[in-house]
């Protein structure tokens, strides 16, 4: 019995040792491909978007569209029009402290190398404007020799790989499938990692609300055909927008027509508000 | 009633939404108390792995630490969040892109791990509490023996291959997980002052000198109040690693500002205006200067003389604490420092910190030294000085 055993033992033996190491070849051949997979998806150029056909309404098909901003620097008066009709529509905080645009202001003074830059929520501003609801740039350089000056409007550029997107622990802030970065406020856990992230500082945390908040382009208009509120309230067409899977679109003739730039390309962000007319000291 | 926004003054040009400051001296205490948990962890591992045998009374002090330490790391995060009820939501439903979504598997892990091998570290003493009390304390070891009591040379040599081999896990765990929160400031591009891959090394090996340091403080005044004479032969093991570990730590320190004065990116006139402006105090000064060049040279000093005796004692203990307040600032001024730099690289903001209210000073203090109240309570339930059976040399069990 013994005899007729041993055999069968070693023979045993053997299968478990070539199990054992079929095994592990397979476990590394996993292990592997599982961390290539995770590498992927970890790097920010690969970010997943969410999924779904249909968002937010049936009538609307978010793979039917790819939005994009433009500001046509050369045109912006800083009426600081788009600012008001932006916190009013988006229910953003009443004060100079949370912005989801803002238009800053470039003087270059006579004799001066760099240029002074400021903005609405800037003090000598608010005093000016003599509340922190309305906006008005002062006119502080009245009595100076100014040699160049401009406004630029900014707001949250909707990243092709978005920095807050991936920092983002629990994904709460995703990328839609036309191209909008928004915030679930219901999942957002307000950590503001997102806020560090950003770095054109488009990002700021809502004490009212606890949670993060950013410009959504009006996700809830553009989604039903309009514009956003600070696009529509332009008096000069200095913001453009549109889609650009349309090739007629009022984005894609300015994107075509236009030597266009973005800010900060060398964050390998991918912005996706398109600038005309800016200067070197823009970022 | 406190206004709900702290603001900050600025000089020079900052983004509109920049005037608050997100990341408060909480979240400055998060990385110090973690790294005096990897650090603590350190000095138990020298022992318990690499045989340092002259850290023998400190070694099981140092995992109590350690872990008493780990409890509170997620408070200030905790205190900090927006909406803290969702806290769970980072571990449930993790954003596998977010260098903040694995903190809880890596943070409970180490818990774990902590845990079980202070069970086994204090197994005989447990057993040993629960076969000798009747009363209400008797009941808790018991069942914390969870029914094993056997105690025998063949149960120990079990157990303490089980202590060398959570050791010898706990090292890259707690070197990890703290690397980890280096590379959750590394890896923000947008903050030049943050952006470095040499980051989570520097907070490493800063974490590694506050946590030997809070060591040498805490074993000095447990033999104070435990009235017994302090081992010098350990206070001079802690003492070496301190000067061994402040090199390496002051070395990449001046490696990353001289990587960011000699690469000279845009930006880099604001930060070379930032650091000997408003940081030349709290950077040079205290962090550098006060707090790991003057313990460096007194270890050096003590060290080249053979000081021994009282000298010894007091001067490993003042170095210690110096340590321990520069690694403090030197959280400060990554956290606080790197908010401060606008991200217009145009400008400066101050950071006011207040007294009291949820992020305040005095919300800082406590959490900082609230581990010491539970590491005292845990010191009383496990006496990491007093049960010899396990304290043989785990080396032969490996």
């Amino acid at each position: 019995m013994k005899k007729d055993s041993k055999p069968s033992l070693a023979a045993r033996r053997e299968f478990l040792a070539k199990l054992g190491r079929a095994a592990t070849c397979t476990g590394a051949v996993v292990g592997a491909a599982g961390a290539l997979g995770v590498m992927q998806n970890v790097a920010a150029k690969t970010e997943a978007k969410s999924e779904g056909s249909s968002f937010p309404t049936k009538d609307y098909d978010w793979t039917k569209h790819q939005w994009a901003f433009g500001v046509d620097a050369t045109k912006c008066i800083g009426c600081l029009r788009c600012v008001e009709a932006c916190k009013r529509e988006n229910n953003v905080m009443q004060d100079a402290h949370h912005f989801r645009t803002w238009v800053e202001r470039y003087v270059y003074l006579e004799g001066e190398e760099n240029a002074r830059i400021d903005s609405q929520q800037d003090p000598v501003n608010i005093e000016a404007s003599g509340s922190e609801k309305v906006f008005r740039f002062a006119n502080r350089y009245k009595d100076a020799k100014v040699e160049k000056a401009f406004f630029v409007p900014k707001l949250c550029n909707h990243c092709t790989n978005p920095p807050c997107v991936q920092v983002c622990p629990v994904g709460a802030c995703y990328r839609t499938k036309d191209g909008v970065v928004l915030i679930d406020d219901d999942y957002c856990i307000g950590c503001r990692y997102c806020v560090q992230a950003c770095p054109y500082g488009a990002r700021f945390f809502d004490e009212e609300r606890n949670v993060s908040d950013k410009c959504t382009w009006c996700y809830h208009r553009i989604t039903k055909g309009l514009q956003p509120a600070c696009v529509e309230i332009c008096p000069v067409g200095a913001r453009v927008f549109g889609d650009r899977m349309d090739k007629e679109s009022p984005i894609s003739l300015f994107i075509r027509n236009n030597r266009v730039q973005v800010l900060k390309p060398e964050t390998g962000n991918a912005p996706n508000v398109f600038y005309v007319g800016i200067d070197k000291e823009v970022n | 009633m406190e206004p709900i926004l702290q603001l900050a003054p600025y000089t020079g040009w900052v983004y509109p939404n920049e005037t608050v400051f997100e990341w408060s001296v909480l979240i400055a205490v998060y990385p110090y108390i973690t790294g005096l948990v990897a650090g603590a962890f350190t000095v138990s591992s020298l022992y318990q792995v690499f045989g340092f045998q002259r850290l023998k009374p400190v070694a099981h002090l140092a995992l109590l630490t350690s872990l008493s330490f780990m409890i509170f790391v997620p408070t200030p995060l905790l205190l900090h969040l927006g909406q803290p009820q969702r806290a769970f939501e980072a571990t449930i439903t993790p954003h596998l892109t977010s260098a903040m979504a694995m903190f809880g598997f890596f943070a409970s892990f180490y818990v774990a791990l902590l845990i079980i091998e202070g069970w086994f570290a204090n197994r005989p003493f447990i057993v040993e509490q629960a076969q000798k009390r009747t009363d209400l304390l008797g009941k808790f070891y018991r069942l914390l023996t969870l029914g094993s009591y056997d105690v025998s040379e063949h149960a120990m040599r079990f157990d303490r291959k089980w202590i060398f081999a959570l050791a010898v896990i706990g090292i890259p765990a707690a070197h990890g997980l703290h690397g980890y929160v280096g590379f959750m400031y590394g890896s923000v591009k947008a903050r030049e002052w943050w952006s470095s891959d040499l980051m989570a090394v520097i907070f490493l090996f800063s974490a590694i000198i506050s946590g030997v340091s809070l060591l040498a403080v805490l074993y000095v005044v447990s033999c104070k109040l435990r009235k017994i004479p302090v081992d010098l032969g350990c206070l001079k093991g802690l003492a070496y690693t301190i000067w061994a570990f402040i090199m390496v730590a002051l070395v990449l320190e001046g490696l990353e500002f001289a990587n960011i004065v000699y690469k000279g990116r845009e930006g880099v006139d604001m930060i070379i205006q930032y650091v000997t402006g408003p940081l030349l105090i709290p950077y040079f000064i205290l962090q550098f200067a006060i707090g790991a060049v003057t313990p460096l040279l007194w270890l050096s000093y003590m060290i080249w003389r053979g000081t021994t005796g009282k000298a010894l004692v007091v001067g490993v203990t003042v170095c210690a604490c110096l340590v321990l307040f520069s690694v403090f600032m030197m959280r400060w001024n990554v956290v606080i420092g790197g908010q401060e730099i606008s991200k217009t690289g145009k400008g400066l903001l101050s950071y006011h910190l207040p007294f009291f209210g949820k992020e305040g000073a005095l919300v800082a203090f406590l959490l900082t030294v609230a581990p010491l109240g539970l590491l005292y309570v845990l010191t009383r339930l496990f006496p990491p000085w007093e049960h010899e059976a396990t304290s043989s040399s785990a080396l032969h069990a490996g």
